[in-house]
């Protein structure tokens, strides 16, 4: 095998505690592969696609390993030697491309910047640039070039950093999340734009990222990186298929794919900090099949399938076979709501100043139901959620509850209206008050919501922490000392204090981890199922509407195009538009197919 | 010295421990003290206020009696010699701290507390009112700290409330401006929307969600006004402004004896060094405080 970019046991460690980032990894990639790494959050991913490049960031050290690239050790190069080869022959492009490009010089300067470094570039400056800007989908008029980066959207800002670091048709190209915050349409073509650079270039690439969809989509094989080890690798369509590794099966199990119906199946726990990693394989504490040899030693690494690597000590047992794809459908499970009422909007117009950024959105949700809004960026969705919740008043239309309708600003709304319709935040972390323990925030939700005596507040609140499935002892943690997926629970039980008939969610799962996603999810429909809580569930990901909701509104540039069944929607979209991001949607429902059969 | 500090019990960040749950405040305060800078800022900040308020007790002669010749060099009995007028150096820098503390402390908690008030205030309640009021604070924050203390000063003499006064009055609009600051980035931030939109009140909210949560940049900001007290107060001192002769005082120290500085420096040096050494201290402490402040929300979104 050709390898073009090759690292061999490379360790990645903390200065200050001495904990390994990333632990003994060995990588080969061949000539035109896209290589890709998956891995959670804190898994150490972003830390080895830049120990790749021989780069480690502020606080950390290499310890042991090497890295070679186009035939030269990285390790025997000076700082001088390394530079001349950063931006020519090894590249990189990170997660958000308005932070990588500088906001002072325009488009055209920067990319020409990069262009000259080519020593071998027999075509002239302006040939290769109106080239590379074919290549990577952008026009090429001078009025384009004298854009500055703000000028651009988010999507053509990534194009210009990806045409930058396959400027000089580099051997190796690391890309960290490059369409992570980009909407689904716009990052199919930027991953169909990658896929054929690397093609036309021979350049080899290590994409890096924490969506399984996205490397099914791009990548030649797949890495799967588990608290600073590779505990699968192996060719993409090999590994999403027949994944050997419990935490392969069970990271797959947590991915939705546009299936109706279908129930996703959460890790329980959380993986460990590297400083708390368990002794032997570092995955056993939440494995479903570990044994005691799990816990011993570190797994040796086997090779089940032709091309395929697996470090788990249970590989060759077969018995990782059966992590649960659970078939139970949120359809079937749907109670009837048996307490009566109905969240009603109607014909509602919201307005920034004069602009009406959502025009005549009309839906209702029952009790026990979940209903998905779904839209991309910019859609007005959450526009919508802030009018129904009082936090946005310069509407016309009417939202009400049965048939009352409520007031416009939730200053103006009785105590009564405010218990019942609660809202869960996007990210957990910035709706905890940071400096008060989860007990104190739980209570004072309940102080300010429910007149009650002290023994039923302590009750309401042991009631909330028991229905999101966290123990009372969290009452005196801070949000800081609690994971993602924890802090969004503590962030639903503090809407659940109050006993809400309805459930205002907005984008409550785009911060956490899938694992953790599933989890949630399943911990929503279980509440509309068993206390009849009706649910408005905002998401950009048309995927994961599949597993939560009954129904869908599909929303863009401020009307709803489409509202049907989610059955209806997934088998016979009626709009251009739905169809094309269910298209677009990168997903792994060829796995839900082979399920199936 | 630091060992102490080392006790599992004061480590509180990831050991979840089961233990009753501590103030923010606390928290942060017990997570600050693990680190460097804030033992030895401690160490020199406790240092110098245990000079200055425990050091009338310990001076070996009178402050304001004629021990020797004038500009007397150290000696076995003047560990520091003597001042211009042969007054023993080492008994006037005793004496001559607490002053100097008493009136830039009141003005430090004054000034920082009205800032901080009318700060989170204009932060919570943005209008063009409050916007107009930051604006006329601007042209305050214009004319120079110690000319306006002196303006003052000048005209209705020396007095301790006086100074307290001015110099409070100095801070308050560097001290409003800095926490309406902070506050603005907390009051945009979902848990106040959160709280906005079940209808607490209003007053709840600037006390349970937004003050706690600025009270690491409000520790910063005391520690680095108060330095700043001493400086505008030792300033007025040396121009003849803070305590009145006879009465030791370091700022009054300073000049009296400068013109001796390059044959027997004492005089002027204790008391340079000692505010030296408070400011040093003070400013340490609070940059502890204010890396732990963004230690622990760093940590949030890491979480």
């Amino acid at each position: 095998m050709n390898a073009v970019a090759s690292m061999q046991g490379l360790s990645v460690a903390s200065i200050a505690t001495g904990a390994e980032i990333i632990r003994n990894v060995s990588l080969t990639l061949a000539r035109g592969e896209i290589l890709g790494l998956v891995g959670e959050s804190g898994s150490g991913k972003s830390t080895l696609g830049l120990a790749f490049l021989w780069h480690t960031q502020k606080g950390l050290m290499r310890r042991g390993g090497t890295v070679s690239l186009a035939g030269s050790a990285l390790a025997t190069l000076d700082a001088k030697a390394l530079s001349r080869l950063r931006g020519r022959v090894m590249t990189y492009v990170p997660q958000d491309p308005a932070r990588a490009l500088n906001p002072a010089l325009r488009i055209g300067a920067q990319i020409r910047d990069v262009i000259a470094l080519d020593r071998n570039n027999t075509a002239t400056g302006d040939q290769r640039l109106s080239e590379l800007l074919g290549e990577v989908d952008l026009p090429h008029d001078s009025a384009f070039l004298r854009r500055y980066p703000h000028e651009l959207s988010g999507g053509q800002q990534q194009r210009v950093v990806i045409a930058m670091a396959f400027a000089c048709r580099p051997a190796f190209v690391v890309l960290d999340e490059p369409t992570t915050g980009l909407d689904v349409t716009v990052q199919k073509r930027i991953l169909a734009t990658v896929k054929d650079l690397c093609r036309t270039s021979g350049s080899a690439a290590l994409y890096v990222t924490h969506d399984i969809a996205v490397v099914a989509a791009i990548a030649d094989r797949v890495g799967v990186l588990y608290s600073g080890s590779i505990v699968e690798i192996g060719p993409t369509a090999g590994v999403l298929r027949a994944p050997v590794h419990p935490y392969t099966r069970s990271l797959l199990a947590a991915v939705p794919t546009a299936t109706p119906g279908e129930s996703l199946a959460g890790i329980p726990g959380r993986a460990p900090l590297p400083d708390q990693r368990p002794s032997g394989c570092a995955f056993h504490t939440r494995c479903a099949v570990s044994e005691a040899r799990c816990a011993g030693e570190l797994p040796q690494r086997s090779t089940p399938t032709h091309e395929r690597s697996v470090w788990c000590w249970r590989a060759e047992d077969g018995v990782a076979a059966n992590v649960p794809r659970a078939s139970a459908s949120v359809h079937e499970r749907r109670a009837p709501a048996h307490r009566a009422g109905v969240l009603s909007v109607n014909a509602l117009t919201a307005y920034y100043g004069a602009v009406a950024a959502v025009r005549d959105v009309s839906f209702s949700i029952a009790r026990g139901e979940i209903m998905a809004l779904v839209g991309e960026s910019g859609s007005g969705k959450t526009t919508v959620s802030r009018c129904v919740v009082g936090a946005h008043s310069a509407y016309v239309g009417s939202i009400a509850i049965d048939a009352e309708e409520l007031p416009h600003s939730a200053g103006k709304r009785s105590t009564l209206q405010r218990r019942s319709l609660q809202y869960v935040f996007q990210n957990p972390y910035a709706a905890l008050n940071p400096r008060r323990t989860i007990g104190q925030t739980l209570l004072q939700w309940a102080r300010v919501l429910c007149d009650d005596t002290a023994a039923e507040y302590k009750q309401r609140i042991a009631t909330a922490l028991e229905r999101v499935g966290l123990e009372t002892r969290y009452l005196g943690r801070y949000p800081d000392e609690l994971s993602g997926g924890q802090q969004q629970r503590v962030a639903i039980a503090r809407a659940l204090v109050s006993d809400p008939a309805f459930l205002i969610c907005d984008e409550i799962t785009s911060a956490l981890d899938v694992s953790v996603q599933a989890t949630v999810i399943n911990l929503l429909s279980t509440l509309c199922r068993d206390t009849g809580l009706g649910v408005l569930f905002i998401t950009h990901n048309l995927p994961l509407v599949g597993s939560v909701a009954q129904r869908v509104a599909v929303m863009r540039a401020g009307r709803v195009v489409e509202c049907a069944s989610t059955v209806d929607l997934f088998r016979h979209p009626r709009e251009a538009y739905t169809m094309q991001i269910l298209q677009d949607s990168p997903s792994l429902s060829f796995l839900g197919t082979v399920n199936r059969e | 010295m630091h060992t102490e500090t080392q006790k599992p019990g004061l480590i509180v960040s990831a050991g979840h421990s089961d233990a009753e749950p501590r103030s923010a405040l606390a928290r942060l305060l017990l997570e600050a003290a693990r680190l460097r800078r804030f033992q030895i800022g401690m160490a020199l900040t406790l240092l110098i206020l245990g000079l200055a308020l425990l050091g009338p007790l310990a001076a070996p002669s009178s402050p304001t009696a004629f021990v020797a010749t004038p500009f007397a060099m150290p000696s076995l009995s003047f560990p520091f010699g003597a001042d211009y007028l042969g007054r023993d150096v080492w008994s006037r820098f005793l004496c001559g701290g607490l002053s100097l503390l008493l009136i830039s402390m009141p003005a430090t908690l004054i000034g920082v507390g009205l800032g901080m008030a009318a700060g989170i205030t204009a932060a919570m309640f943005k209008s063009s009112w409050t916007e107009a009021g930051m604006r006329l604070l601007d042209v305050l924050l214009a004319f120079p700290q110690v000319v306006l203390a002196l303006l003052f000063v000048t005209i209705l003499g020396p007095r301790p409330w006086l100074l307290i006064g001015v110099v409070a009055l100095a801070h308050f609009p560097q001290s409003t401006r800095v926490l309406k600051g902070a506050a603005s980035d907390i009051v945009e931030r979902d848990f106040v929307k959160a709280a906005q939109v079940i209808g607490m009140p209003q007053s709840r909210i600037l006390f349970d969600e937004v003050l706690p949560n600025v009270s690491g940049q409000l520790l910063v900001e005391l520690g680095l006004r108060f330095t700043y007290s001493i400086g505008i107060i030792a300033a007025l001192g040396f121009l003849g402004f803070g305590r009145q002769p006879p009465n030791p005082d370091w700022g009054l120290m300073i000049s009296e004896n400068k013109v001796a500085l390059l044959f027997q420096p004492w005089g002027t040096l204790l008391p340079v060094i000692a505010i030296a050494v408070l400011t040093v201290g003070v400013n340490l402490v609070a940059d502890a405080l204010g890396r732990v402040t963004a230690r622990i929300s760093a940590r949030m979104e890491q979480a």
